[in-house]
């Protein structure tokens, strides 16, 4: 199986080529500068590698949530990509990249993701290690205050990640009664974990065409209607 | 040589195929203003949610419709600006990896530079060098072009443009948005006697308009009137005739100082009757882009981007957006 993935969903620009297990990938923590790096990082992981577009199976994207001009670039750019080449399009949330982030860097078996959607709210959701190794959501992906976030009362000892975590851990942590084992407040969503879960949901058959490849904001009220209605 | 042009600049998302040999292959637009209506004006976020679900399918329905395989490219074109900055990433983003998935070049097209060489697109096209009036909803212009890349801007509005001249004004006769068209529409049962609306800026040396303070001046006219549709029809005609006369006594003027004989009207307010009908009655010949070329499309992008293409303006992988770009620093 060869796949790429790129994202640029937050404040990290990513491009991964998974290739049989093995990953060649790019990071960079580099906001406002995405749509500079994104396409160079897919040259260089490809180059690397020896390979041309049109000789994988796949691609993968972060799809959100995350900022809208960022998720946009990466959605537009593998719609491009993926559309010249002829190939599935795999979409993997970030706030997913992210859990799995954390199963495989620090083996946690249950954790509670939140990615700071600014505006007093958290993109949010749980997510729990299964016996493939990939995380697997708990409930919904939901944006909200974080003293609201949605719990799952029967999972208990959360591996706590994502930048809602570094603006928001004393609320989180008491919204979770205490039960944040471990808190990792800056990690962002990454090239490497996309590639990784995309795999696997491609072998279980998920995959859209290119047109079809589009954006989750979680936030969808981003407008007031003249009069103040919504 | 084949180029798709790819527009996504504000609330229009245009897809064309140029040939260098055949011409205009076709074009497909989707327009947004049913979706911004409802704001009474363009709302950017929604517009580059829009361009980032319609501009894929829109390339791959217009690539079918006119039977050319995606290998049949020989080079993308982008809108980079300026505009809307979320909405120009979507359309940049798309292009330069489209680009870089067929093993292609990629070129980058400023907006306006597509407004002005729309009308090459037409049987009837001027020759080089001619006076262009830029007229639309984000920029009012005079500019003398040389060549393809060698622009001189002479005059261009100093508040308001007058296409959002025209939809304010619009907005406060209760027309509904985008009020230019309506506005036009309202004016032709308005009498042209009543009332006498200034000229701003006509009696002072110098290409620069100014649309802002006419806006003012009809919303006191209304606030004085009894706002019966009959007074607002007539100031929509006064209002009209005000706009239109101005632009014609700076193309005028801008023909006179420049020697230049021919003219080229272009941008959504080139599609006014009666700014055609005043503008004809000028010493030049004048040339106009199809109505459906007037306002934004992907056409132009792909007859700019050939002539980029054919100038050797090809781009690297990183890519670049401008908001705001000038014009004149493009080079041939």
């Amino acid at each position: 199986m060869k796949l790429l993935a790129i994202d640029s969903a937050t404040e990290a620009c990513s491009a991964a080529l998974w290739l049989d297990g093995e990953i060649i990938s790019r990071f960079e923590l580099a906001p406002r500068r995405h749509t500079e790096l994104l396409l160079p990082m897919v040259d260089a992981v490809l180059a690397e590698a020896g390979l041309q577009l049109p000789q994988l199976d796949a691609l993968a994207f972060g799809r959100g949530p995350g900022s809208f001009t960022g998720v946009r670039i990466a959605t537009a750019s593998v719609q491009g990509l993926a559309w010249a080449a002829g190939l599935p399009v795999v979409p993997v949330s970030t706030l997913a990249a992210i859990a799995q982030g954390m199963i495989d860097a620090q083996g946690a078996e249950t954790v509670a993701c939140a990615i700071d959607a600014r505006m007093g709210e958290v993109y949010w959701a749980q997510y729990c290690r299964n016996a493939r190794g990939v995380a697997e959501l708990v409930g919904d992906e939901v944006v909200v205050p974080p003293v609201e976030v949605p719990l799952t009362p029967e999972l208990k000892a959360w591996h706590a990640a994502g930048t809602g975590w570094g603006v928001y851990a004393d609320v989180l942590r008491e919204r979770l009664d205490s039960q944040a084992v471990d808190i990792d407040g800056e990690r962002l969503p990454d090239s490497r974990e996309i590639a990784k879960l995309a795999v696997d949901a491609f072998s279980r058959g998920v995959a859209v065409t290119p047109e079809q490849a589009l954006p989750v904001y979680l936030r969808n009220k981003v407008t007031h209607q003249r009069g103040g209605k919504l | 040589m084949k180029v798709l042009g790819i527009e996504t600049s504000c609330d229009e998302t245009g897809v064309a195929v140029y040939d260098d040999q055949l011409g205009l292959l076709g074009h497909e637009l989707y327009s947004q203003v049913a979706l911004h209506a409802v704001y009474g004006g363009v709302v950017p976020e929604l517009a580059s949610r829009d361009h980032v679900r319609k501009a894929a399918p829109l390339i791959d329905s217009l690539l079918q419709r006119i039977e050319v395989a995606p290998e049949g490219l020989d080079a993308i074109a982008y809108t980079a600006g300026p505009g809307l900055v979320g909405a120009l990433m979507v359309g940049a983003m798309l292009g330069r990896s489209l680009a870089y998935g067929l093993g292609i070049p990629a070129v980058e097209v400023h907006h306006m530079e597509g407004h002005l060489l729309a009308p090459m697109l037409e049987d009837q096209r001027p020759t080089f060098p001619f006076l262009a009036l830029l007229v639309s909803g984000g920029h009012t212009m005079l500019v003398r072009v040389e060549a393809v890349g060698d622009y001189q801007v002479l005059g261009e509005s100093l508040d308001d443009a007058v296409g959002e001249a025209f939809d304010k004004t619009a907005k406060m006769l209760g027309l509904p948005y985008p009020g230019g068209p309506e506005l036009a529409k309202l004016a032709l049962t308005g009498d042209p006697s009543r009332y006498s609306f200034p000229r701003p800026m006509v009696d002072r040396p110098g290409l620069d308009f100014s649309f802002s303070g006419l806006k003012t001046f009809a919303l006191n006219t209304l606030a004085k009137s009894a706002a019966t549709s009959q007074d607002k029809a007539d100031i929509a005609r006064a209002f009209e005739e005000a706009v239109v006369d101005t632009l014609f006594i700076k193309a005028r003027r801008a023909l006179q100082e420049t020697g230049l004989g021919s003219l080229v009207v272009a941008g959504g307010v080139g599609a006014n009757q009666r700014l055609r009908d005043k503008l004809d009655t000028l010493d030049a010949a004048v040339f106009y882009p199809r109505p459906a070329f007037c306002t934004d499309n992907g056409a132009m992008i792909a007859y700019a981007g050939m002539q980029r293409l054919l100038a050797g303006n090809a781009m690297g992988l990183a890519v670049a957006v401008h908001p705001r770009w000038s014009l004149e620093g493009l080079g041939r």
